[in-house]
């Protein structure tokens, strides 16, 4: 019988129990990258502390980092003190952090050729299975963990079951990356993939370049997925290769694998799409909303921080100007993507248009880098979740860089379609 | 050895219609305005602090109560907080109808038993394998039996810990467990 994706990752970390792996049973996996954030790193560190005094603590230093990305610079002093208690352990244990100038780890380790096709990458980010736009596994954990990783390079999983989902159909001209995720999301909803791992294919997938890969994948974890894992296209191969310095390969299924179940999902004509406040499944089309008048706008996090997504605001603000009394804030994922905006210009179109840009990091999906929404305040965000009080008292409507950039000009959430004709 | 048969009093995480509770994420169950605390003891104070009608839920909890939950429970961000505060409140063990990933495996690693019994808080009151808060009920780990001790019926659909789940549970925790053995 053939194997899916995360069944021939997992077996080629398993050692002597490559055999073992099918879904359901419990095999221990090499990890080859292990990191932990701003966010969970202290308690890493306590931990390692406790349990071995006297050290080692890393297993191996060149694998393993700190990301600081949740709050950056630290704007509390608890969170200033973790960090500095990650700080100082790594000089002492010889690993690198990529300190609160770097931006969001899980793009953070795909700039840097750590997180290649293949590979099996841990953290404490949940959203590290965004990994999966370049054919990587990538899991966020718990302290405990990530310490145990940390340690020994290793850890226990249980191999999950996969689901085949195809996208089926042309969308519109005027949907993008983020509203076939949140038309996912809608459609399977936030248990529809729990405990699985989502393999996607289908046309629209395969043309998806990386960034638009980053933010389909990004979502899986609002689909209760383990990961969801695009196969690397030439040019994602080429990308990581290229950052790795070496040259990688990618890891597809095998014709006969056998999937637990396949999802077809039909994306013709797909408009934009909206997930209403309070939950990332509770998805409808832009233009089914009503009037919904808005206070704020974040366009960034891992899901939506790329280059083309801001080089897409850009555009749409061409020539206009976010609406007086609306705040809209823009955080580049990472110090690479803020550096390619600069150089494009594309940070000063978007001061000149009314956005507040600010340095790279998770902004205002995380712990308020950016600020935080006040009670009554309706704020729309191109991050991945809205849980009630995530982003603060208010309310927060999920939606593409496109739909913000839109809603920012107009003061009320609507289509693109609407600014740009 | 730790046991493996734990009893205690239910503590049915139910609406005030009775029906479940699904998709309760880790900003509800631990708010990440308190994410920078680091001492479990400080935890427990915050559990289900922003749970909707829930808030007094850290006076209402006693020390070995079996916390019991519907689907999806522990969905959202990886801190282990959200498993730590029901520590600290001394919770023996949580039996859900199904978990989120990374909380699954956070609580396991943490020493806190964790059993999957699907269909648990949906079935309704007056239905066999009913569970109501203050009844006494009885978890087998390793068997991966679920019995309602006040009410004399077995309750289905519980699934027992693996191998490894168990050596962890022994151990204390991972950090423990790694400390004796390594796969
Ligand atoms: S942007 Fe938000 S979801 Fe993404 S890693 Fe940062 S905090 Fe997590």
């Amino acid at each position: 019988m053939g194997r899916a994706i995360i069944e021939k990752i997992l077996a080629a970390h398993a050692g002597a129990a490559a055999g073992e792996v099918a879904p359901g049973r419990i095999v221990w996996i090499d990890l080859d990258v292990r990191s932990a954030r701003d966010f969970g790193g202290a308690n890493v560190v306590e931990q390692l502390r406790r349990a071995y005094p006297d050290g080692p603590h890393l297993d191996d230093p060149r694998k393993t980092f700190f990301t600081f990305d949740c709050v950056v610079p630290a704007n509390t002093i608890p969170y200033a003190n973790n960090q500095h208690a990650c700080r100082t352990f790594a000089r002492g244990a010889g690993c690198r952090v990529f300190d609160v100038d770097s931006g969001i780890g899980s793009h953070v380790v795909i700039e840097q050729g750590l997180a290649v096709p293949g590979a099996t990458v841990v953290g404490t980010d949940s959203h590290l299975n965004i990994l999966g736009a370049v054919g990587c596994f990538g899991q966020g954990m718990g302290d405990t963990d990530i310490a145990f990783a940390f340690k020994t390079g290793r850890t226990w999983f249980e191999v999950p079951e996969s689901v085949k989902v195809t996208l089926v159909g042309r969308p519109s001209g005027r949907a993008t990356a983020k509203d076939l995720a949140l038309l996912l999301c809608g459609r399977l909803g936030s248990k529809g993939l729990l405990g699985r791992v989502a393999e996607l294919y289908g046309e629209c997938i395969d043309a998806l370049p990386l960034a638009g890969r980053v933010t389909v994948c990004s979502m899986a974890t609002e689909m209760g997925a383990i990961a969801a894992i695009i196969p690397p296209s030439t040019q994602v191969l080429a990308f990581c290769g290229r950052r790795a310095r070496r040259p990688v390969d990618g890891v597809y299924a095998d014709p006969d694998a056998a999937y637990a179940a396949a999802v077809t999902v039909d994306v013709s004509e797909l408009e934009p799409q909206v997930a209403r406040p309070g939950r990332p499944d509770d998805v409808v089309p832009v233009a089914h909303v009503g009037d919904v008048p808005i206070d704020s706008v974040f366009l960034g996090s891992c899901t939506n921080g790329r280059l083309a997504d801001f080089v897409e605001v850009a555009r749409v603000l061409r020539g206009r100007r976010v609406k007086a009394g609306v705040n809209c804030s823009a955080v580049p994922a990472t110090r690479e993507v803020y550096g390619e905006l600069l150089r494009l210009g594309v940070v000063e179109r978007l001061f000149r248009a009314g956005v507040n840009v600010s340095n790279p990091g998770c902004g205002g999906c995380a712990a308020g880098q950016i600020g935080m929404t006040g009670k009554g305040e309706v704020q729309v965000s191109t991050s991945n979740r809205n849980f009630t009080g995530k982003q603060g008292a208010g309310r927060t409507y999920l939606c593409s860089p496109a739909t913000a950039a839109a809603s920012a000009v107009t003061g009320r959430l609507c289509s693109v379609a609407e600014v740009v004709r | 050895m730790r046991a493996t048969i734990l009893r205690g009093r239910a503590f049915v995480v139910r609406d005030e219609r009775g029906a479940p509770i699904d998709d309760i994420d880790t900003d509800m169950i631990f708010h990440n305005a308190h994410l920078a605390l680091t001492d479990v003891a400080q935890m427990g104070r915050h559990a289900f602090g922003n749970l909707p009608g829930w808030k007094d839920f850290p006076q209402q909890a006693q020390p070995g109560d079996i916390l019991v939950v519907g689907e999806n429970f522990g969905c959202g961000s990886s801190r282990q907080q959200a498993v730590d505060c029901f520590r600290a409140l001394r919770v023996a063990a949580l039996v859900g109808e199904s978990f989120g990933a990374i909380y699954q495996r956070n609580a396991i690693n943490s020493g806190m038993p964790l059993v999957v019994a699907p269909g648990v808080v949906r079935r309704p009151a007056g239905a066999t394998g009913h569970i109501a808060t203050g009844d006494e009920i009885e978890v087998d780990l390793a068997g991966g039996t679920l019995r309602n001790v006040s009410r004399g019926e077995a309750v289905p659909g519980a699934q027992p810990l693996s191998r490894v789940q168990l050596d962890i549970y022994q151990a204390g925790d991972l950090m423990a467990y790694g400390a004796t053995a390594k796969g």
